[in-house]
């Protein structure tokens, strides 16, 4: 059950995260989009999009930097367990917190707002669901288990571990005793990867980065377009 | 110099009658579709009023277009760092309910209503819930004849300036139609304003696109087009547009709005225009300079040097030729009597027009007309509708500009009306307009009598460039990597059976 858990899981859970996001961008191109209903709904959205949006951005950079940097980077710049764990939480929790009352809010909105709820697809709510439930989660172990029991040292286990499933040498070892709340935690998160191709949160891979540097105006040229077409289809020549 | 070619359009207002039949036919072309009911490419206004959306032209609330910052032209809402920043919320953006919540009637009960004492009504619908709607609460044309002008059309923006004169009771009231559509602009805002890149100016036609592929819903377009015409599909998730009919263009037909408008009031022609000097035509500092630097990006299509130059760009004689006789270049250039909508947006819109005259004129001439140089000023400065508000339409606000252009025009009729009824001819006139004989005589001829294929100077689309499409119609999949016949019969005859080079018949 373990091997499973740890090891089969979360690459299909990875494998439907790359193939489902590489499939969908090569054949529906045209169905690529944030999906706002910000034309529908400003109010709710700012103050809810805006929480969420922000909350997630700094929860995923402070991801990077418990699981992906090794405890070791923080011994040797002289971090005390201490002084992590204190800014872990804080950080943490205040972020996690915006996130999930983003998303309480966009849950809300778009169960309150007719016009939003009408123009709703089943995968919206799948992908709400899947995110209200995995930063709550989290949000719990950070607040809650975090607080009421010591606070817990996933830097010797799930980092280890969730750095061996990107290397391709999973250790399910690693995960056998971390607490019930974060397991779910990780399991929920990996589920939400595995649907994320299918809703609208394709749009992550889509940060306009390219935007800072190119020109403000862009031409076409009709014969160039085509020529482009003819290139993809002869496989980039 | 770099020339690239652009099929603009010049709308007459003197002569629109508010029909409403170029939005028609527009829509039932174009976004007669779920998500897009709301759409209208094309939407003919009453002005003054507010529009559709409402107030579209307060960029003090839109922050549409582009403003001159320390000197340098920026988008007004802010440059690529500040768009990723509020790419979670457009703070800019306006909501359904600026345009209006599109709805339908329940036309079946009429049908499948069962006998009751009063007659079955059809009641209005909302296409965004399903639901019924007591009272549709705006639409693309609400203001239809200053409908409502009492109550809302003080809140124009172009009555800027002039409030204290302007009265809408019935004796005092003054009105026109704009019909708007995309202006397709030298500088697009919307193009610029685009994280993805997936909005482009085409550079054999200057039609502004968006890419459906490309485009990812970030909706910037949307809240920088100072004309507020890039609507966002709210059942795509993706930006549309008014495409001005390319595939009509290609064709060399005008767009449909053009075709089917009743007063004829559309002209469409090319414009040879110089891409290298656009951004600097739009950063003049002072905006009432703005059409004199527009007007210096476009290029003289019968200078030798510009056709070399058009040529060298890879524009063919058919374009060059068009661009000769564009009905367009003599009204905005050679005339001087067409004008760009708001240019102080600094976006170097392409679809200008004439400003309106004769409901100005007509009741100083039941008296007696002006005939003579003497006269047409002081009728032009007494007109119905304020000039002011014309200028603040056409002419960011330089109430010289509209003078000239109702002079030209008022000058015109003049003239014809001196030489049609015999009266003597007052020789500084036309001097006084800064117009020729001949000029008058081809202004009367275009903007009175034109025919199909003088209002539409279009060539078709050009596909020299273009891959030998006959030959990929019998070409098979294989023919670079084999011979038709096959691999081993290479063997056999090489010589007979190789794939011929391209542009040869096969």
């Amino acid at each position: 059950m373990s091997e499973f858990l740890w090891v089969v899981y979360p690459y299909l859970c990875l494998m439907l995260l790359l193939v489902g996001m590489l499939t969908r961008y090569n054949y529906d191109q045209i169905g690529w989009t944030s999906k706002s209903s910000e034309l529908l709904e400003k109010r709710l959205l700012r103050l809810g999009s805006l929480l969420f949006h922000w909350g997630i951005i700094f929860v995923f950079l402070g991801h990077v930097a418990g699981l992906l940097i090794p405890i070791g980077v923080y011994e040797a710049l002289g971090v005390s367990e201490h002084l992590y764990h204190l800014t872990a939480m804080a950080m943490g929790g205040i972020t996690g917190l915006m996130a999930l009352a983003g998303l309480l809010v966009l849950l809300w909105r778009r169960l309150s707002v007719r016009r939003v709820l009408r123009n709703t697809a089943p995968a919206d709510f799948v992908a709400l669901g899947f995110l209200i439930a995995t930063v709550a989660l989290g949000l719990s172990m950070t607040l809650i288990y975090n607080v009421s029991h010591l606070p817990y040292e996933y830097r010797t286990t799930v980092g280890p571990w969730i750095r061996g499933v990107l290397l391709l040498h999973p250790d399910a070892a690693l995960m056998a005793h971390v607490p019930l709340i974060l397991q779910l935690h990780i399991l929920t998160a990996l589920a939400l990867f595995a649907v994320s191709p299918f809703t609208r949160l394709v749009h992550i891979f889509s940060l306009p980065l390219a935007y800072l540097r190119r020109a403000p105006m862009q031409y076409r040229r009709r014969g160039a377009a085509a020529a482009y077409v003819e290139d993809r289809r002869d496989g980039g020549r | 110099m770099r020339v690239k070619a652009q099929v603009a359009m010049v709308m007459n207002l003197d002569k629109c009658i508010g029909c409403h039949t170029c939005s028609v036919t527009c829509k039932n072309t174009w976004t007669n579709r779920s998500g897009a009911e709301y759409m209208w490419f094309n939407n003919v206004e009453t002005k003054p009023g507010i529009g559709y959306p409402k107030r579209w032209e307060d960029q003090e609330h839109y922050r549409g277009g582009w403003q001159l910052r320390g000197g340098k032209l920026q988008l007004r809402a802010g440059g690529p760092i500040e768009k990723l920043v509020q790419i979670f919320h457009n703070p800019d953006l306006p909501e359904i309910d600026d345009y209006y919540e599109p709805w339908t009637y329940d036309y079946e009960n009429l049908i499948a209503s069962p006998e009751r004492r009063y007659q079955p009504v059809a009641r209005p619908r909302s296409q965004l819930t399903g639901e019924p709607m007591d009272e549709p609460r705006w639409g693309p044309n609400w203001e239809d004849d200053l409908a409502g002008a009492p109550e809302h059309a003080k809140k124009d923006p172009d009555l800027k300036g002039l409030e204290a004169h302007v009265a809408f009771e019935y004796e005092q009231a003054f009105m026109f139609y704009l019909p708007r559509i995309c202006e397709h602009c030298l500088n697009p805002a919307c193009v610029a304003a685009c994280p993805s890149g997936a909005m482009y100016k085409r550079e054999e036609d200057g039609i502004v696109l968006v890419d459906q592929e490309a485009c990812r819903g970030w909706r910037f377009c949307v809240s920088a087009c100072p004309y507020k015409k890039v609507y966002f599909n709210w059942q795509t998730h993706k930006a549309e547009k008014c495409t001005f009919c390319y595939p009509r263009i290609e064709a060399g037909l005008p767009t449909v709005c053009s075709e089917t408008c009743v007063g004829r009031i559309r002209y469409l022609g090319v414009v040879l225009y110089d891409a290298d000097r656009v951004k600097e035509a739009a950063s003049v500092p002072d905006e009432k300079d703005l059409l004199r630097s527009q007007l210096s990006v476009f290029l003289d299509p019968s200078d030798p040097a510009v056709i070399a130059a058009a040529r060298e760009a890879g524009i063919t004689d058919a374009w060059i030729e068009a661009a000769q006789r564009s009905p367009v270049y003599k009204m905005a250039v050679q005339w001087g009597i067409a004008l760009p909508l708001h240019p102080e947006y600094r976006t170097l819109p392409m679809v200008w027009y004439v400003p309106p005259l004769s409901p100005i004129m007509s009741h100083l001439e039941e008296t007696r007309p002006a005939t003579t140089a003497d006269e047409i000023l002081p009728a032009i400065d007494a007109m119905r509708i304020p000039m002011e508000y014309l200028a603040n339409l056409l002419a960011a606000g330089d109430v010289d500009v509209i003078r000239g252009v109702l002079r030209r025009l008022a000058t015109m009729r003049a003239f014809l009306r001196g030489k049609t009824l015999g009266l003597p001819r007052d020789e500084s006139l036309l001097a006084a307009a800064g117009l020729t004989e001949e000029q008058v005589e081809d202004m009367v001829r275009l903007l009175g009598i034109a025919k199909y294929d003088e209002r539409f100077v279009i060539p078709t689309g050009r596909r020299e460039g273009e891959e030998d499409l006959q030959a990929l119609q019998g070409g098979c999949s294989l023919d670079d990597v084999l011979p038709p016949a096959g691999a081993f019969a290479q063997g056999v005859r090489p010589i007979e059976l190789r794939a011929a080079p391209k542009g040869e018949p096969r």
